[in-house]
């Protein structure tokens, strides 16, 4: 049987991410991973011959930065296909709305629309970047716990309470009065262009089960800001798999090994501590120390099994909000596509339906009665305009994230998916017309076909909802959201902990550093 | 339960016909959505019958979940704090279980008819915590409560009324051991079980043999003084006998509004009952830390002097500093001891030598309270032979 200091389980960009902060402390670590690759969700794969995209994650806009520089990603081959993407609410009449990162620009674009709401633009985003500050230095630290006598809780509270009140009197009103409430009161009250309320309130509900009207959506927005604390929107060049790949070359510099086609049976328990793991080959491997990339409830109810845990606990994993709404849209094209009204040089932006908060509300609507939307919103980019590397000369990929389709669909996925993907398709017609005729091949990940394929737990990107109930020291759940679990030697590094989803790295990284603390200290 | 049932806002036990003829004091009281009788003629009468002769208590409404499965025993061994493994069938084992904070949230007995059928009884309604510790078991868990009546025969001549009946062989049956007979028509489970300290047992019927029950039994004794008592006579021996109530001794977790109220075995002096080497159960990681850094409080017997109970009486070290309070009280007759049950902060175990109570004495409408001095002593203050003697005494 091999002997490590710590097994990794799962070698998603959190896993690869623990295993490079685990093997620079100078433990032996191995990282393994069911897939033939590395990676997870954040992977590029070929969906026909030549043709290249990130599979299911496709925009790196929250990447840690101290886990960018301590791991020297840039020098492991991470780099950006582009300057940074603007983002562009489409509509259906050809009148798009183009949010760069160019202020007078951007102020420009909306004065064509309402003088009034250019404006307000600027000042409102930088409240709300202000507000999200605040938060931001949460994200790469343990959550604190509540109701501890211990120093460092205490003291990480007081630094929150202290960030807040330096905002000053308007702005903690401000902040008190928006955080609890949702997306569509904020934006409504004011701007007046629909347009701009739809793309702005696309933000807080891209990857959730909330609507824009849906108490808490606001939060969501703020904690999505404050991951990006500033940072722009970028593609990798080589797509999402090319981030993973360099933080997989990152950690086996630093002493990894990384094993893929490897999947874990089980989490092996003696004298009530992790030992090891099993695999499905049979084989065992064993460590003091096992650290869970896969999502809380495949972490706790498959691998570990209930018997090591108790019913409180059990009870909490159980009713984790982990449902998927998300839905993934890849396509090789056999030529450029033309949006109606839409300059060929921003083809390269981040395109989003979402025309008006109605239109999301609506969308919204269905996924509540486990239906997908009829008229869905989506987030469209074309990483082939930048990236000539993923598709043949002349041809582009398209990926597009498409909300709402609930992992629960009352009709079934099976049943339900060609006529979906149809819907989808005409959606997207609607805006570029033509499109169909382009299409070589295509590929529609439903939060169904997620779970199969990526093992993510009712297709949740996030390893779980992103939201106000299951943040900070709530996620995944009290009694694990500090990444150790109540099994002595068992940790979480993945999504479904603080702070969650989006390619951040920032949980591994956290996770890392408590079990170098708890484990290694002495 | 049926239409007219739902109408009644309490229900009747399968012996209500019996009790409600012989309640003569008309005083009831409800038990768990259930009418049952509080004292039947006079609650001195009813506490000697216990002692002396024979007691019919009716205890139905005790709630009974069906626990099987080919997971029965991992699931029960991971749900309570003893070791499941170690109990055989056809035996009855005292349990407690905890929640993952490792404090209790009921006491029971635990049944056990075979490889993969249990049955537990509580007190309490439980039927939430007991699925969802299913979770990930291949196990049933129903409640059972209405489809199983009950009495407890307790008492000295129990075993003779039960010989009297013409269960063979019954003098042989162990503590905490059960057996099945046929009797009439109908099956009858006993157990040699009981809330007494006394020889004593517990049968086990179906709810419409449960009347013809009851005749068989009050004719069977007729000439061992039999007579059928309430639950404030039950109050009493059970006190003697030193067991827990709880809701009077301690608050189950899940009830407890203020968390600093819920009590860990160790703190209501379980500690044997607590098998740290049989692999996880609820509450082992928190019971272990407690282990570690010592238990808050402790329950403990008393000995006051004086012969007021001192029922709702806070303890005093050194006359002066509040170390605890009294839970249950009351003057024994059987062991002419004025005794008690009380949780004291563990601190004042150790300090024994100096612990006093405040008596409250209501003397024509004016209270008096008076300071007396008291010793810890072990529990069940009252345990005859007779309660474990194997043949069981005929008397």
């Amino acid at each position: 049987m091999s002997t490590f200091d710590a097994i990794v389980v799962g070698g998603g960009h959190n896993g690869l991410v623990c295993a490079a902060y685990l093997a620079r402390a100078g433990q032996r670590v191995v990282v393994l991973e069911a897939a033939a690759e590395v990676g997870g969700a954040a992977v590029t794969r070929e969906i026909a011959a030549g043709f290249r995209v990130s599979s299911c994650a496709h925009i790196l806009h929250q990447l840690n930065p101290q886990v960018w520089s301590d791991l020297d990603l840039e020098r492991n081959g991470v780099v950006a296909s582009s300057e940074p993407m603007p983002t562009i609410g489409l509509g259906a009449d050809g009148q798009h709305l183009k949010l760069s990162p160019d202020e007078i620009q951007t102020r420009a674009e909306i004065a064509a629309l309402s003088g009034a709401d250019a404006e307000r633009f600027h000042p409102l985003m930088a409240r709300l970047r202000r507000f999200a500050g605040a938060l931001e230095p949460l994200l790469g630290m343990s959550p604190p716990r509540l109701g501890t006598a211990d120093w460092s809780d205490r003291s990480a509270l007081l630094k929150l309470g202290w960030r807040v009140r330096r905002l000053g009197r308007d702005d903690m009103r401000e902040l008190l009065r928006i955080a609890g409430s949702n997306v569509a009161d904020l934006v409504e009250d004011t701007f007046e262009t629909e347009r701009l309320q739809g793309l702005l309130a696309f933000d807080a509900v891209l990857g959730t089960h909330l609507g824009p009207r849906s108490p808490t959506s606001m939060l969501t927005w703020l904690y999505r800001l404050a991951g990006e604390a500033g940072r722009a929107l970028v593609q990798p060049v080589g797509g999402m798999g090319a981030v993973t790949q360099a933080i997989a070359r990152a950690a086996q510099a630093a002493g990894a090994e990384i094993r893929t086609d490897t999947p874990v049976a089980r989490i092996l328990v003696e004298e009530d501590r992790a030992r090891g793991v099993a695999l499905d080959s049979g084989e065992r491997l064993s460590a003091p120390v096992v650290v869970s990339s896969a999502d809380p409830k495949r972490t706790f109810l498959s691998l570990l099994g209930v018997e090591h845990l108790d019913t409180g606990f059990v009870r909490r994993i159980r009713n984790l909000r982990m449902r998927g709404n998300v839905a993934k849209l890849n396509l090789a094209l056999e030529g450029q596509p033309e949006f109606t009204g839409l300059a060929s040089g921003d083809l390269g932006a981040r395109l989003v339906i979402a025309p008006s908060v109605d239109y999301l509300e609506q969308a919204f609507n269905a996924a509540k009665y486990g239906e997908y939307s009829p008229a869905p919103a989506m987030e469209i980019t074309i990483p082939s305009v930048h990236d000539s590397g993923l598709a043949p000369p002349g041809k582009h990929v398209l990926s597009a994230l498409v909300q709402y389709a609930p992992y629960g669909l009352k009709a079934g996925w099976d049943t339900a998916k060609p006529a979906f993907e149809q819907q989808v398709l005409s959606i997207l017609g609607a805006y570029a017309p033509g499109l169909d005729s382009l299409i070589s091949a295509r590929q529609l990940l439903t939060p169904f076909d997620l779970e199969r394929e990526y093992r993510l737990t009712g297709g949740h990107w996030h390893h779980g909802e992103l939201a106000f109930d299951q943040l900070l020291m709530l996620r995944p759940v009290p009694g694990a959201a500090q990444y150790a679990t109540p099994l002595p030697g068992l940790y979480l590094c993945g999504a479904g902990s603080h702070p969650g989803g989006g390619v951040m790295g920032a949980a591994g990284m956290n996770a890392a550093r408590e079990v170098i603390a708890r484990e290694v200290g002495e | 339960m049926n239409a007219e049932t739902m109408q009644s806002a309490v229900l009747p036990t399968p012996f209500h016909s019996r009790t409600a003829a012989m309640c003569r004091t008309n005083e009831w009281s409800r038990w768990a959505g259930y009418t049952t009788v509080e004292c039947y003629t006079d609650v001195e009468l009813e506490y000697f019958a216990v002692r002396n002769s024979a007691t019919l208590f009716d205890l139905s409404p005790m709630i009974k979940y069906r626990i099987s499965g080919p997971d029965a025993e991992r699931y029960l061994n991971r749900l309570i704090t003893r070791d499941v493994r170690r109990l055989a069938p056809g035996r009855v084992s005292y349990v407690v279980w905890c929640n993952d904070a490792g404090k209790v949230l009921d006491d029971g007995t635990l049944f056990r008819f075979s490889d993969t059928e249990f049955r537990l009884c509580a007190q309490d309604r439980h039927l939430c915590w007991l699925q969802d510790s299913g979770i990930g078991f291949d196990v049933e868990v129903e409640d059972v409560t209405e489809r199983i009546a009950a009495l407890a025969l307790q008492g000295p001549t129990s075993c003779a009324v039960l010989r009297q009946l013409g269960l063979d062989e019954i003098e042989h049956l162990r503590p905490f051991r059960l057996r099945d007979y046929r009797l009439g028509d109908s099956d009858l489970t006993v157990s040699r079980t009981g809330y007494s300290g006394d020889l004593g047992y517990e049968l086990w019927v179906d709810p419409g043999s449960a009347e013809g029950l009851w005749d068989q039994l009050m004719q069977a004794g007729a000439l061992l003084g039999i007579r059928p008592i309430g639950s404030r006579a039950l109050n009493l021996v059970r006190l003697e006998a030193g067991y827990l109530l709880p809701h009077v001794d301690f608050v189950p977790a899940d009830h407890a509004l203020r968390p600093s109220r819920a009590r860990s075995p160790f703190e209501l002096g379980l500690d044997w009952m607590v098998d740290f080497d049989k692999g996880h159960f609820i509450g082992r990681r928190a019971l272990l830390a407690e282990q570690d850094t010592g238990s808050k409080y402790r329950l403990v017997g008393l000995d006051v002097e004086s012969n007021r109970p001192a029922d709702g009486s806070l303890v005093y070290h050194a006359k002066s500093v509040e170390a605890g309070h009294v839970t249950s009280a009351m003057w024994s007759p059987s062991c002419k001891r004025n005794i008690a049950i009380a949780q004291l902060r563990s601190e004042y175990r150790s300090r024994a030598e100096d612990l006093w109570t405040e008596i409250y004495v209501l003397k024509e409408l004016k209270w008096e309270k008076r300071m007396v001095r008291c010793r810890i002593v072990d529990r069940p203050f009252f345990d005859p032979p007779r309660r474990r003697a194997t043949p069981a005494p005929d008397y």
